[in-house]
């Protein structure tokens, strides 16, 4: 048995009335899409907030829908399983609709959001744990302790972002809206996150995300993902790779590569331009997988071997390309 | 300070009830405690196994990360809600007649998603069967007659038939993620699924992205 804590439970109807309890309530409140995030924190402790304001009666974060300039808009409380399923999400958007596919397992597809997800806590194996687990290690950096069991001396919680959406809209250059009482603005999904486990994205606490806005995508882009998990279903990942690659005429015009899973930040790959003009094929796909390798060193925040999830990077950068159609699979 | 207990109407199972419950109560604690509805389990009580699954509105869903305030005016079916009276639901029967349980915690979600699956395809394949039950654990790990038990619920098979029905192909990943999406896929299915993405999708969108995805158990 794992009991929530006791809070007060706001509904509010109407996004400026969301807005204004969080505004209100400062640290005190956490919105709630799907809950299937937040209150599994809440029952470990991880938080102390007294209440939690409820987003599911906000008609302002619902719907899916195509602009005139041929962007695409996806409200924040979308179902992770929706976006499975929506004809316009699966033929525009194929990655961000298989990365949907590959979160947790049916029932958690239902019930998470779009929003939850992009704004998901951080995880490390040291304090997504019940209250009781984590005082037998007298806690960490993230909640009630001053070390850091991952990186032993080390200043930072690098607890791994976990949200398999982020890598694929990163790579898409989408942006959200972020609403508070005092006025909107927009954040790219790259610039959302910041290398803090703590608190990994830049939204504030008194801040909602309303939508997700994936720009018109440039004819002839493709896009794939790939996921490290160690069952095929409910596990989080231990590797999420996005790329997306343009290449008219078979010559690399530009190429991203976003990974998730390793510390509190999304990982773009950088110096990536230096592909473009080369002839795209296999060989430039290793060597933007050996790239990859070389940026990214998976921690012990995950209960996968890191050496081992180092050494498979390459391996799913490759199978991403497949999975974009940019590679024969196999 | 938290909020006072309140009076939350829903139906389950087509009754109407009202617990009287706390902002922080979850639907299985209500059905469990307050409606002494102990059919669904309480496994993980963090959404790891599914034994607590129940339809919200038809749709499978997590009772112990559910608030039960959340439900107010919802349509709720547990498995006590599967058997019609005397008569039990044809995958209890199923289940039953396969043998399809060993200790048995598990039993109420695997039978409610199972529900859930073929309300809205009365004929599942073999991988659309495992992906209606990939957020459902067996600890004692008896999928092979879980997933044959949903084959003879639906018709396609007798017990002790399952496996030689649609080969049992421990290499085909379930739909979702061979493609990433929903069902369909880049690799060897049914053949009457139709395919999420082009298995090598050309270079010439019109605007938006092509292809898709693939995990890890893919290759
Ligand atoms: C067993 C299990 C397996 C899982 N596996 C995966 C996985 O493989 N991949 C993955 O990515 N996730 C996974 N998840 C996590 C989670 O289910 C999904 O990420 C889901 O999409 C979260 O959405 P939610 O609506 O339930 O979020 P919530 O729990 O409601 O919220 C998550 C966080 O976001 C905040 N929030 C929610 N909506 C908004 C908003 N609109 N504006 C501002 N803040 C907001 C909340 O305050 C909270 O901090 C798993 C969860 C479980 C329990
Ligand atoms: S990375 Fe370190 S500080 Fe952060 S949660 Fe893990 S153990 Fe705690
Ligand atoms: S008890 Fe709900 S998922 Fe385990
Ligand atoms: S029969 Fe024991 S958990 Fe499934």
């Amino acid at each position: 048995m794992l009991p929530l804590p006791p809070f007060t439970y706001h509904a509010p109807a109407t996004l400026p009335e969301a807005l204004s309890l969080l505004s209100e309530h400062g640290m005190d409140a956490l919105p709630m899409a799907g809950g299937t995030d937040l209150l599994v924190n809440l029952k470990h402790r991880l938080y102390d907030a007294r209440h939690v304001v409820g987003l599911r009666g906000l008609p302002e974060l619902r719907g899916i829908r195509e602009e005139p300039d041929g962007a695409v808009v996806l409200g924040a409380l979308t179902p992770i399983a929706e976006l499975t399923r929506n004809p316009l999400v699966r033929s525009r958007l194929p990655s961000l609709a298989a990365a949907a596919g590959a979160i947790a397992g049916p029932q958690l597809r239902e019930m998470g959001t779009l929003g939850g997800n992009l704004c998901l806590d951080t995880r490390c194996v040291y304090v997504n744990q019940s209250r009781f687990w984590r005082q037998a290690l007298g806690g960490c950096l993230k909640k009630d302790g001053t070390t850091c069991h991952v990186v032993p001396g080390g200043r930072n919680c690098v607890a791994a972002a976990s949200c398999d959406t982020a890598p694929v809209l990163a790579t898409l250059g989408a942006r959200v809206n972020l609403a508070s009482v005092a006025g909107e603005r927009e954040v790219t999904v790259a610039a959302l996150y910041v290398a803090d486990g703590i608190r990994n994205h830049v939204r504030r606490p008194d801040e909602l995300l309303v939508s997700v806005r994936v720009p018109p995508l440039p004819a002839g882009l493709v896009a794939g993902f790939a996921k490290l998990r160690m069952r095929e279903a409910i596990d989080f990942p231990a590797l999420s790779i996005a790329v997306a690659l343009l290449a008219p005429g078979g010559r690399v015009e530009r190429v991203a590569v976003t990974v998730g899973a390793l510390a509190a930040r999304p990982h773009a790959v950088a110096g990536l331009e230096r592909f473009r003009g080369r002839i795209w094929g296999r060989d430039v796909a290793d060597e933007i997988g050996a790239l990859t390798r070389r940026q990214c060193h998976p921690l012990a925040n995950i209960n996968v071997d890191p050496e081992w999830r180092r050494e498979v990077l390459a391996v799913h950068v490759r199978r991403a390309f497949a999975a974009a159609g940019a590679l024969p699979a196999g | 300070m938290p909020g006072p207990r309140e009076v939350v109407p829903f139906t389950v199972n087509g009754d109407a009830v009202a617990p009287a419950v706390s902002p922080h109560t979850t639907l299985l604690e209500a059905l469990r405690e307050d409606l002494s509805l102990t059919g669904s389990k309480q496994g993980c009580d963090k959404g790891d196994c599914g034994a607590c699954t129940v339809l919200l509105d038809g749709v499978p869903v997590l009772a112990c990360l559910t608030l039960a305030v959340e439900v107010r005016g919802r349509r709720v079916t547990t498995i006590e809600g599967l058997a019609k009276g005397p008569k039990l639901d044809p995958i209890q029967e199923a289940f039953d007649a396969c043998g399809a349980l060993q200790c048995g915690f598990c039993q109420s979600g695997m039978m409610v998603s199972a529900r859930a699956l073929l309300d809205r395809n009365p004929r599942p394949s073999r991988r659309e069967i495992e992906e209606a039950l990939s957020g459902n654990l067996c600890r004692c790990t008896g999928y092979t007659k879980i997933l044959e038990a949903v084959q003879v619920a639906s018709g396609q098979c007798r017990p002790g038939e399952g496996a030689l029905l649609t080969g049992l192909d421990p290499g085909a990943p379930p739909p979702s993620l061979a493609s990433g999406g929903g069902e369909g896929s880049q690799g060897p299915g049914d053949p009457r699924e139709e395919p999420l993405f082009p298995a090598r999708a050309g270079g010439r969108g019109e605007g938006g992205t092509r292809a898709g995805g693939v995990a890890e158990s893919d290759r």
